[in-house]
């Protein structure tokens, strides 16, 4: 596949970085201080989450265990997010870098990549890059000299999991168990990995952390709004003419990232993948932001021509088949939902039934085990109230007349 | 399975063992290397590891039916898998793949005669930029058509 690096250029993410700095910067600072560095970066968990990366940090530096471990989670399985992707292909110093930093904050010795299956063509460039640093002792025993520093990255794979994205369904399947999602309390930061202190942090957020050692944290700060300091990546795909990864500031308009990726007649955007919302024109002046519309990066468009109806069928067939099938809630909602839409598709509907479905959804929200079961039933709930008029009432009743 | 080939495959899962460790953590790495050479992992593959980290058979057979690239069952000797998520789905992916089963004379989930190939779909591959998309093996294809995603395949020995 083709590298574009030179060409990518971004106020944060994709700014000038030199391979090793945030390394060596950490290593002379006191854990401490970059925990205080990351407080005033206000730096949020990037996976979708936004958990804030400082606390996260606090909490298992804070957390007594001769073993602990940083996970990075390369897992990224949201339906149109590819930023992942790219930036360990193009930038993994970066991210590498971010962990070292994270592995002397938190006073970890190993770190572990959990790479999706799907990306298995980048499992041997990724180790031939961890070698290169051995070499130049970034990884390895008493890193750049700084004595009693030892530190280890090893890259995992996953077997094509939607779920083992979630931390703690990431957790078992680490520790070679299904995939299924655990019951919080614990969390990961006390009891993660082989039931050590584990902090789980997306690609992004540790790439994030190798600019914020270096720059500080009111540099980064100064980017995005108030609550949303920094840039995100975008994972642009669908109807538009230059689909790919953006680095926008938090708080850039649906309508300003529409007109920068060349979307034309743009109906809707799906704004947070196959589990976020669907955000219909009338809203394109809503912001991008955590006090908003807040999103892991996937942004997926779609012009006049598109039937939302399909759109939300491939979504909740998706959701059918990625359900780890743990909790009720999930396992059964997904497939009463799907079947929602298929009865919708043959005009066979009763709008009571399609208004229990949607409590339904609510409830899936309350009462599933983890954020899969949470969120699945948000496009069914904003497609169908979004485009109530296309999916039951255009043209002489819409499908309701055929 | 002759004698030999199960020597032959309990040598190979031993050595996987040693280079990943016998903890149970290993396991899927393991499995992800058997599954990479054969296609599939079979039960008495399931049993050898299974013994060697000292676990019950059932319980790798459970992982393996939890994980969307692992099976039991025997597949082609190449696994073709066809995006079928949204952005693929929006740039022709059914186009795809209705060209593949009329050429290899399959329905998708199926495997060809010859036993050359499986063809599936699979959940968002992450190449959603550069649809519609394919793998071959652990290699993946971008912005095909239907005549070049039948053309890769002849490629495939």
């Amino acid at each position: 596949m083709e590298t574009i690096k030179n060409k990518r250029t971004g106020p944060v993410i994709f700014s000038e970085y030199k391979r090793g700095d945030a390394i060596k910067k950490a290593l002379s600072m006191t854990r401490e201080d970059i925990l205080f560095e990351l407080k005033d970066s206000k730096l949020k968990g990037r996976g979708g989450a936004g958990f804030p990366t400082s606390t996260k940090w606090m909490l298992t530096a804070a957390a007594k265990s001769d073993d602990k471990f940083l996970v990075c989670n390369a897992d990224e399985g949201e339906p149109g997010t590819f930023k992942d992707r790219v930036l360990l292909m193009e930038f993994p110093e970066l991210v590498f870098d971010g962990m070292v930093v994270g592995g002397y904050t938190i006073g970890s010795q190993k770190g572990i990549v959990y790479l999706r299956g799907e990306y298995e063509y980048l499992l041997k460039p990724l180790q031939d890059y961890l070698e290169v640093m051995r070499k130049d002792n970034l990884l390895g025993k008493n890193i750049l000299g700084k004595k009693d520093f030892n530190y280890d990255i090893e890259i995992f794979l996953g077997s094509g999991a939607y779920v083992c994205g979630e931390e703690t369904a990431l957790i078992e399947s680490l520790e070679g168990h299904r995939g299924e999602p655990r019951n919080r309390p614990p969390y990961p930061i006390n009891t993660g990995y082989l039931g050590r202190p584990t902090s789980v942090n997306n690609v992004e957020t540790l790439a994030a952390v190798s600019h914020i050692v270096v720059k500080g944290g009111s540099w980064f700060a100064k980017f995005g709004t108030d609550k949303s300091t920094g840039s995100k990546l975008f994972s642009v795909s669908g109807d538009c003419e230059k689909p790919g990864v953006y680095e926008l500031p938090w708080g850039t308009k649906i309508s300003e990232l529409l007109e920068i990726v060349g979307a034309k007649k743009t109906k809707a955007v799906q704004i947070g993948g196959a589990s976020g919302h669907c955000v219909p024109k009338s809203q394109f002046d809503r912001t991008m932001a955590y006090e908003d519309v807040a999103t892991g990066g996937s942004v997926i468009v779609f012009n006049e021509s598109r039937d939302m109806l399909h759109v939300l069928k491939n979504f909740m067939e998706f959701f059918v088949e990625e359900s780890c099938g743990q909790c009720t809630p999930c396992r059964m909602g997904n497939v009463k939902l799907l079947e929602g839409v298929e009865i919708i598709e043959k005009g066979e509907y009763t709008f009571a039934h399609i208004n229990k479905l949607k409590d339904l959804g609510r409830t899936m929200q309350m009462a599933s085990k983890c954020g899969l079961g949470q969120s699945s039933p948000n496009p069914f709930i904003s497609i169908l109230e979004n485009f109530n008029d296309e999916i039951f009432n255009a043209g002489n009743g819409g499908r309701n007349g055929k | 399975m002759f004698v030999a080939e199960k020597n032959a495959l309990s040598e190979e899962i031993e050595s996987y063992v040693n280079k990943y460790g016998n903890d149970r953590s290993a396991l899927l790495m393991i499995l992800h290397e058997i599954q990479n050479k054969h296609r599939h992992i079979s039960e008495f593959a399931q049993q050898e590891v299974a013994r060697l980290l000292n676990i019950h058979p059932v319980e790798v057979y459970s992982v393996i039916s939890f994980f969307a690239f692992l099976n039991s069952d025997p597949k082609g000797r190449n696994l073709v898998r066809i995006c079928q998520t949204i952005s693929c789905d929006m740039k022709g992916k059914s186009g795809l793949v209705k060209a593949i089963e009329r050429e290899l004379g399959i329905e998708i989930g199926g495997t060809s005669k010859d036993n050359k190939f499986t063809v599936e779909y699979a959940n968002c591959l992450g190449l959603c930029d550069m649809g519609p998309a394919m793998a071959i093996n652990d290699q993946v294809f971008l912005q095909l058509t239907p005549e070049k995603a039948v053309e890769l395949l002849g490629k495939v020995k």
